[in-house]
């Protein structure tokens, strides 16, 4: 007869696979829609929503829609008594939606600059792309300048110059959001440093410059970049109108970024400050080489918040009478050849897609980089 | 072996002392968490502090690196007087290696990038003279084969020795361990320690806090014994596990190895 208080394995167990979860597409409603009676609550009630949202929605932006035309053929009639969106007028309108009054001999310059954008993107955003190092140059270092040249012009190459009082729509967006985003992470992050900076000067200097224009709206902002600036620098040096927001676009998202930066440093634990501090890395190699890439991991979703919000938040720069994507499609709605209601909803429709894409894009972007990044240290 | 390594008229500028401790004193606010304390540790020797906790030994051991500020005395380390010139401090801190109780790794590095980090940055080393000695102390730790692997992924022993590898990159002439067993668990503790018995018979000067008296027994040249921010008893390890002097050490003697 076996002790209740001693038992000795004779024979070793034999090692098994785990349990097949329940495969097939009804194993997987079982666990994920009908789980238990609040699960299928639930599932019932996205089910009516989506009855209720999805198919009208569908109506509008496809089937009734008018693909081409013009307003009266948007317009209620017999063929179609309701109407959907009119895609027609996206249509007509939609190269000023995207350059703005940029002359049209030109535009070719304004797409050259979205291919090299693009390119520049994709090589950056592709974490195994060959020679990240010259993407980075060619993104930080060639493309600005490019880009100004393209965009600017330069007589001397034959490009003639354009006022950024022409340029407007998508490139105006694009423009103020990759200089905004670009310009906000090495600020912020010289202004997150600079608020744990031991020097007091440096430190109350970073305080003011955050909490002041975190302080204050982002129209604001805009309003004193673009009113009184001026009156700080001489008349014939005074930047240019798109110039003078995107210093405050910049400076509003730097603020921002500052913040979210700070909170990342501050997860970082001493014992890396020290391991770092005890190999004899001085402090802008224990910053740069130990605390920045683990605190900017850290604040990655934080990071992409502000850049989100930053992308949104350009279409404030109407305020200061720069015409931006949502401003040219709000100005083109107004044209009286075309305004009724379905043309203003399809306009803003349309900008409600683009917005959606990039920021969602973005988004999606972000997420796989996390899930690659954890993967590593997991 | 890294006394081997360097050239005779290097080692004949270098001093019989390596670290003189002299009258340091150090509070934290109104805590008088050193005091007066006074050490010459010889070229290659090997001194084991223990002591109970709070009584000041892992912060007289960060001060022998600056990690920790002190308010009045003086510490000289291989000849360099430490003081507020970050050059002397940079100085110090490359020919001292240091080994925390919870390694502090760099986490987003691998284990080879962890070893080859400061030896880059901080002694201009090409990449791959770094790589090659990174590889050096790896084998010498016997984990060549983690190189490429995250720390998140290792053991905590195996931690602790990449750790000892990270520091022995920079070909320290000292090194110093604050309780580099106490965070691990027991089965990994004999790993470290045979890693660290390795290095005393390479002759290389040796500072650590540790309770684990075996190690004390077979390696130390002296044990110091520290409560209350004192230095109450400093013997060769046969005399003072036998005949410890002090009350207090001997009232510590008994908890620990009882």
């Amino acid at each position: 007869m076996a002790s209740d208080t001693f038992y000795l394995r004779q024979t070793p167990l034999v090692v098994l696979l785990p349990p097949r979860a329940r495969a097939g597409v009804l194993g997987w409603l079982r666990a994920n829609l009908f789980s238990s009676p609040f699960n299928i609550g639930l599932t019932a009630i996205c089910v009516i929503l989506i009855a209720w949202v999805v198919p009208p929605l569908l109506r509008f932006l496809l089937v009734n829609a008018t693909w081409s035309g013009d307003r009266a053929a948007c317009l209620p009639s017999a063929d179609n008594p309701h109407p959907g969106a009119c895609w027609a007028f996206v249509r007509v309108w939609l190269s000023y939606f995207v350059y703005g009054f940029y002359p049209i001999a030109q535009r070719w310059r304004v797409d050259l600059f979205f291919v090299a954008l693009a390119f520049g993107i994709g090589w950056l955003a592709w974490l195994r792309a060959p020679r990240r190092d010259v993407a980075a140059l060619y993104f930080f270092v060639v493309l600005p300048v490019l880009s100004l040249i393209l965009l600017c012009g330069f007589p001397l190459i034959g490009l003639p110059g354009v006022s950024t009082v022409l340029w407007g729509g998508v490139l105006v967006t694009i423009v103020v959001a990759t200089v905004g985003m670009v310009c906000s992470l090495p600020l912020g992050i010289l202004l997150a440093l600079a608020r744990r900076s031991q020097i007091p000067v440096v430190k109350w200097l970073a305080v003011m410059f955050i909490e002041f224009v975190r302080g204050v709206p982002l129209i604001t902002v805009l309003f004193m970049a673009s009113v009184m600036l001026p009156l700080f620098v001489p008349e014939q040096l005074s930047p240019d109108k798109l110039l003078r927001a995107l210093i405050g676009v910049a400076m509003f998202a730097s603020a921002y970024m500052a913040e979210v930066i700070r909170a990342g440093l501050i997860a970082i634990p001493r014992g890396q400050y020290e391991a770092a501090q005890a190999l004899g890395l001085g402090y802008w190699r224990t910053t740069a080489l130990v605390v920045l890439p683990q605190a900017l991991r850290v604040t990655l979703p934080n990071i992409v918040n502000v850049f989100i919000a930053l992308f949104k938040d350009t279409t404030l720069v109407f305020i200061v009478g720069i015409f931006d994507f949502l401003r040219t499609i709000e100005a083109a709605r107004g044209d009286p050849r075309w305004t009724s209601p379905i043309v203003s909803i399809t306009g803003y429709a349309f900008a409600a897609l683009f917005y959606f894409v990039c920021c969602y894009g973005m988004s999606r972007y972000v997420h796989g980089m996390e899930r690659r990044l954890a993967r590593r240290s997991g | 072996m890294v006394q081997g390594s360097t050239d005779a008229a290097d080692e004949k500028a270098r001093p019989e002392v390596a670290v003189e401790i002299a009258g340091l004193n150090k509070w934290f606010g109104e805590f008088h968490v050193l005091r007066d304390i006074n050490l010459n540790v010889a070229r290659g020797e090997r001194i084991v502090i223990c002591g109970p906790s709070g009584s000041g030994k892992s912060t007289l051991l960060r001060c022998i690196n600056h990690l920790e500020d002190w308010q009045t005395g003086r510490i000289v380390v291989d000849g360099i007087e430490l003081n507020d010139d970050p050059r002397q401090i940079v100085a110090v801190r490359r020919d001292v290696g240091m080994v925390f109780q919870h390694f502090n790794l760099f986490p987003h590095l691998t284990v080879l990038e962890n070893c080859t980090l400061a030896p880059i940055w901080v002694r201009q080393m090409p990449k791959r003279d770094a790589e090659a000695v990174a590889m050096k102390y790896l084998e010498r730790v016997r984990i060549p084969e983690q190189a490429e692997k995250y720390p998140a992924r290792l053991s905590g022993g195996q931690q602790q020795r990449v750790a000892i590898a990270r520091a022995l990159c920079m070909n320290p002439n000292i090194m110093l361990f604050d309780e580099p067993t106490s965070a691990l668990d027991p089965e990994m503790v004999k790993e470290v320690l045979d890693t660290m018995v390795g290095l005393a018979s390479d002759g290389i000067t040796m500072l650590v806090v540790s309770h684990e008296m075996g190690f004390a027994r077979q390696v130390a040249d002296r044990v110091m014994f520290m409560a209350d921010g004192q230095i109450l008893e400093i013997n060769e390890p046969k005399a003072f596990f036998a005949h410890p002097q002090h009350e207090r050490t001997r009232l510590f003697l008994q908890q620990i190895l009882h």
